[in-house]
């Protein structure tokens, strides 16, 4: 089939054809995200006992593209005294990173946009300039409440991207590369080869962190709705609104797409090694039970559904206990586990070192 | 090579264009924000040089981190924009002047023949910018690598030192004992005799 389809798009110039995957790309992850706000709903409606938006189209399907609508012909309000060009780019700022990130992210071993060395530096990268959107967005606003709240985001984000990247280090000394093809090969084995059983306490921080990151619950004191109404965008409005709404879920999205790619084996199956190889090869079942990019898109769903759980779990973390937890106790843990890993090294413990 | 050559001059058009913005604009934060912009930018002139190490590098450090802090302090000043323009002809010779002989200073330095500039040659496919500049790290120059991360280190402690004083009447929390408290602490039940 790949080789039909490589025939058909032989006379388009490859530069195109790049241009073109990425705009098909582009549009399923919005399509995703869209869907990933009515996955959100509907989740948090069953853990709280009620059903959670089921009137627009068979079982709320049509909700995000109603809510889309809605929010498109809704007014752009412009705050008094604002920055008018900067408050219309922040909702972009925070959108873009998200996007751009996907870029390296491989999705089998033969499917992705760029396979580049420095794959791992190039997310860490992207993620970091999310922060731009919010603290804009509350600068620009002219409003003390969404200063307050981006105030509180650049901290929260700046303390937990520096345990995000210690449990970065930790992932990079065990595969021994920055290419994110690279790292999920050297994961090879069975599921007890990836890396979250070596490196479970960097794992569990990446996890934190990452929920941190994208300011989900219980660490999202920047929008704190009980504190300071909704943080950094309560002067937007319509589709202003919408854009940081949508930039959340694809953050979202993103996060759990790395921490499936670094420490769950990405696009691997977790039946490799564990039921006989003969299986693989059995016509549709083997393609269904063996490594692809299904599995992959399975485990980032997986840890999606982790986020909206622990949404439904947690009450929010006070600023101080946010701080703390990030600084006092997720950073010393990558610290020592580095260290640990260090040692696993230098013995070349199988079967993950070796 | 001429794509190479118009991406080049296009993001040098930006670069050299938001320079002149960040130190003319009235706005503070207008003027970090084109200097995220510069850093950005000159990443990207990096990435043509093949180095993306660096450029990945200074997008992570600098506009991911250090200019977020700058952002941070610039946007809780209280700025007062006639106040701040009044120094601009006054400052403008000696600024100047200064410019005049940062440039001519680079000019000369930059014509020595060790500076003898040509043109980087392409590397291979398989050349890998991050392993090279590692390998360099740790065996040639890990001296003064080393000695860079112990000066970075005093300087932090040196300046966690400066902030931090015990305020003596300031009321704190601890997470600690709070999550480790138990019924028996908190409650105490008494038996009372109706009356």
């Amino acid at each position: 089939m790949i080789d039909w389809w490589q025939s058909l798009v032989a006379p388009f110039p490859p530069l195109l054809l790049t241009m073109a995957y990425m705009l098909v790309f582009i549009l399923v992850l919005f399509a995703c995200v869209a869907y990933a706000t009515l996955a959100e709903r509907r989740v948090l409606g069953f853990m709280q006992v009620r059903l959670g938006p089921n009137r627009v189209g068979p079982r709320g399907l049509g909700q995000p593209i109603a809510d889309a609508l809605k929010l498109m012909f809704k007014e752009m309000i412009l705050p008094h005294d604002a920055d008018r060009f900067l408050f219309r780019t922040a909702p972009l700022l925070s959108m873009a990173p998200a996007i751009a990130a996907w870029a390296v992210i491989p999705f089998s071993e033969h499917l992705n946009f760029a396979d580049i060395n420095a794959g791992l530096l190039y997310i860490l990268a992207m993620t970091s300039l999310g922060v731009y959107g919010v603290i804009v967005a509350g600068w620009a606003s002219n409003s003390k409440y969404a200063l307050l709240g981006s105030l509180r985001s650049a901290a929260q984000i700046v303390a937990y991207e520096i345990a995000m990247g210690f449990a970065l280090v930790g992932v990079l000394m065990a595969s021994g590369s920055l290419n994110l093809g690279d790292i999920v090969m050297e994961q090879q084995g069975s599921i007890f080869n990836w890396y979250w059983l070596p490196l479970f306490p960097l794992f569990l921080t990446y996890l934190i962190a990452g929920i941190a990151e994208t300011n989900r619950a219980p660490f999202d004191v920047v929008e704190g709705e009980s504190e300071i109404v909704a943080g950094f965008h309560v002067e937007y409005s319509g589709m202003g609104f919408a854009m940081f709404f949508l930039a959340e879920y694809a953050n979202i999205i993103l996060i759990s797409a790395l921490t499936a790619l670094l420490f769950l084996g990405g696009w691997l199956s977790p039946l490799e090694g564990i039921v006989p190889a003969s299986v693989f090869h059995l016509p549709v079942i083997g393609a269904l039970l063996g490594s692809g990019a299904h599995w992959f898109v399975a485990k980032t769903c997986f840890f999606i559904f982790c986020f909206l759980w622990f949404r439904a779990t947690f009450p929010r973390y006070r600023y101080d206990q946010i701080m703390r937890l990030g600084w006092k106790v997720l950073l010393p843990v990558t610290l020592v586990w580095i260290v640990v890993e260090g040692v696993f090294l230098y013995l070349q413990l199988p079967p993950w070192f070796d | 090579m001429l794509i190479q050559s118009t991406v080049f001059y296009f993001f040098s058009a930006i670069l050299v264009a938001s320079a002149l913005a960040m130190i003319s604009v009235r706005n503070p934060v207008h003027a970090v924000l084109f200097l995220v912009l510069v850093f950005f930018t000159s990443a990207a002139i990096w990435l043509l040089l093949e180095a993306e190490f660096l450029a990945i590098t200074l997008v992570l450090v600098y506009v991911g981190a250090v200019m977020v802090l700058f952002l941070f302090v610039v946007m809780m000043l209280d700025i007062n924009l006639a106040k701040m323009r009044a120094g601009f002809a006054r400052y403008l010779p000696v600024g100047l002047l200064v410019g005049i002989v940062m440039a001519v200073e680079m000019a000369v330095i930059l014509s020595r023949p060790a500076f003898d500039l040509q043109k980087p040659q392409a590397k291979p496919a398989d050349y890998s910018n991050t392993q090279e500049l590692g390998e360099l790290l740790f065996t040639e120059y890990i001296y003064p690598f080393e000695i860079a991360g112990v000066i970075l280190l005093v300087a932090i402690i040196a300046a966690i030192t400066l902030t931090m004083h015990k305020r003596t009447r300031a009321k704190r929390q601890s997470p600690a004992r709070q999550v480790s408290a138990d019924r028996a602490e908190r409650v105490r039940l008494v038996s009372m005799d109706k009356e």
